[in-house]
């Protein structure tokens, strides 16, 4: 069984462009969220989220390559060029090996919805225009990623909801140790419009704190009152460490172990036996013990219900060995689709930089998150193993270990 | 519609739709290798063609259509 590297990260959030304004943002407590006009009039009940630039990529791309391009399937354009650079990959390997791509995304809503307001306008099909339908295909990002950099892997999108980023890389750790790939570009994309979110925001759980927008996303906080969107892009390239060492690579981290279950119960409401089962599983497949693991970047999004959960969740896998645990949501928002990739990407970052992030926003505890080591301020802390939590509606769970390279 | 006003109008989205270069627009020049088109570009001309010019096209109007002037004329034609 080969042994799962990573090569490669690359990012496009609201807290950063790119690596280095990330790692930055992440040190300083920094948030990205803000209040967008556009969404009140829309209807919506909260107007709060994270918010990135739609790329213009007229200088990078053809016509014909863009015109199939919605907004997540941009975002991870750019997270993925920075992922490949970082990973020193260029066109010729791209051509010369069998590179596969696993990227997690569920939803291309304003594609759907504007292509679909043109027909209705037009009464004519013919009139959506060449790109309507590859922009509006759930596997968006992956049939426009697998087309530009001519990748002759395994060519899918995972859809789990808010666990899809982090199920891409799990599912690519598990390909690359059972020697089917060599190297995958693994990873998650959110859309960020009024369009994707409305439904989401019509269940009211998003925060309403909408007076300080870098004070409403605040995970296990007494006060917490519910999530804030965000998006954009995360690519991580996995590969094997024999192709990794063969190619001269610069390895930044390991995956180790990739937990998953589903809680057979509610299609909102997180579980605490679901996550705690993902979480064992990836220990147990890492095979290494609750105490080993330095940090937990939660998967807590500022819900009462959600956090509390978890926090139970955390507390019985890990009880007194005590891991520090953040969730860097308080800074970027829920980044959704994106979330599972982006968290590796953001404690990946702080491993290898030796801190770790702040939950900001933290103030006061309630009684289940008092019991977890939730870390308020930036802490320069060494890090050798840590481990990622992503959930997502209809109960899917994951949770990915990821240890220093030695 | 005049023919001056069509052909400025074609030019017009060739360069702002399509990105042809100005100077690749040549009244011989062919179609399918200055637009670079394959079958799906044509999905997007019928679209520009309509949006400025009212104007349906099917796939059987290309069949007769090699230059640019050809383009001009056809859609002249149907415009006339």
């Amino acid at each position: 069984m080969s042994r799962v590297v990573i090569s490669g990260m690359g990012i496009y959030s609201c807290i950063g462009e790119n690596l280095e304004e990330v790692k930055k943002s992440l040190y300083d407590g920094k948030s990205g969220i803000i209040y967008d006009d556009e969404r009140k009039e829309f209807g919506y009940r909260s107007c709060l989220t994270g918010m990135v630039k739609d790329p213009n990529l007229k200088k990078l791309l053809s016509r014909r390559d863009r015109i199939s391009m919605g907004q997540e399937s941009k975002f991870a354009y750019l997270a993925t060029i920075e992922a490949l650079k970082n990973a020193n990959i260029d066109d010729q390997f791209l051509h010369d090996n069998e590179v596969g791509i696993l990227y997690g995304n569920d939803s291309t809503a304003q594609s759907i919805v504007q292509s679909v307001d043109k027909i209705r306008d037009k009464k004519d099909t013919n009139l959506v225009g060449s790109g309507a339908v590859f922009q509006s295909l759930n596997c968006s990002v992956t049939m426009n990623l697998a087309t530009l950099f001519k990748l002759k892997g395994i060519n899918l999108t995972v859809s789990a909801a808010c666990a899809s980023g982090s199920h891409s890389v799990g599912l690519g750790f598990h390909l690359i140790k059972s020697g089917l790939q060599d190297c995958i570009i693994c990873g998650g994309a959110q859309e960020i419009n009024k369009l994707a979110m409305a439904s989401f925001d019509g269940l009211g759980v998003f925060s309403v704190n909408q007076d300080d927008p870098t004070k409403a996303s605040r995970p296990f906080d007494k006060n917490r009152d519910g999530l804030v969107p965000s998006g954009g892009a995360a690519t991580i390239i996995l590969e094997s460490y024999e192709s990794a060492i063969k190619r001269g690579a610069n390895i930044i981290g390991e995956v180790v172990g990739y937990g998953f279950s589903s809680n057979g119960d509610h299609i909102s409401t997180p579980n605490v036996d679901g996550p705690a089962i993902a979480m064992n599983k990836a220990l147990k497949q890492a095979n290494i013990l609750p105490d080993q693991i330095d940090y937990v970047n939660a998967h807590a999004t500022s819900t009462p219900v959600g956090d509390q959960n978890e926090a139970k969740a955390i507390y019985n896998v890990f009880g007194k060995s005590f891991p520090y645990v953040s969730s860097t949501k308080s800074m970027t928002g829920h980044e959704c689709w994106m979330a599972g990739a982006s968290e590796i990407i953001y404690s990946v970052l702080m491993m290898n930089n030796s801190f770790i992030a702040p939950n900001i926003n933290l103030e006061e505890t309630d009684e289940d998150s008092a019991k977890l080591n939730l870390v308020k301020q930036t802490l320069n802390k060494n890090i050798d193993v840590f481990l990622s939590n992503s959930f997502g509606f209809g109960g899917t769970n994951s949770a990915i270990i990821v240890k220093k390279f030695e | 519609m005049d023919k001056s006003i069509i052909i400025s109008k074609i030019n017009d989205f060739l360069i702002d739709e399509f990105e042809v270069e100005s100077e690749d627009i040549q009244l011989e020049a062919n179609l399918k290798d200055t637009l670079e088109l394959d079958s799906l570009d044509y999905v997007d001309l019928v679209v520009s063609v309509e949006s400025n010019f009212n104007v349906k096209l099917d796939a059987e109007d290309f069949v007769s259509v090699i230059t640019l002037k050809d383009f001009y004329d056809l859609i002249d034609q149907k415009m006339n």
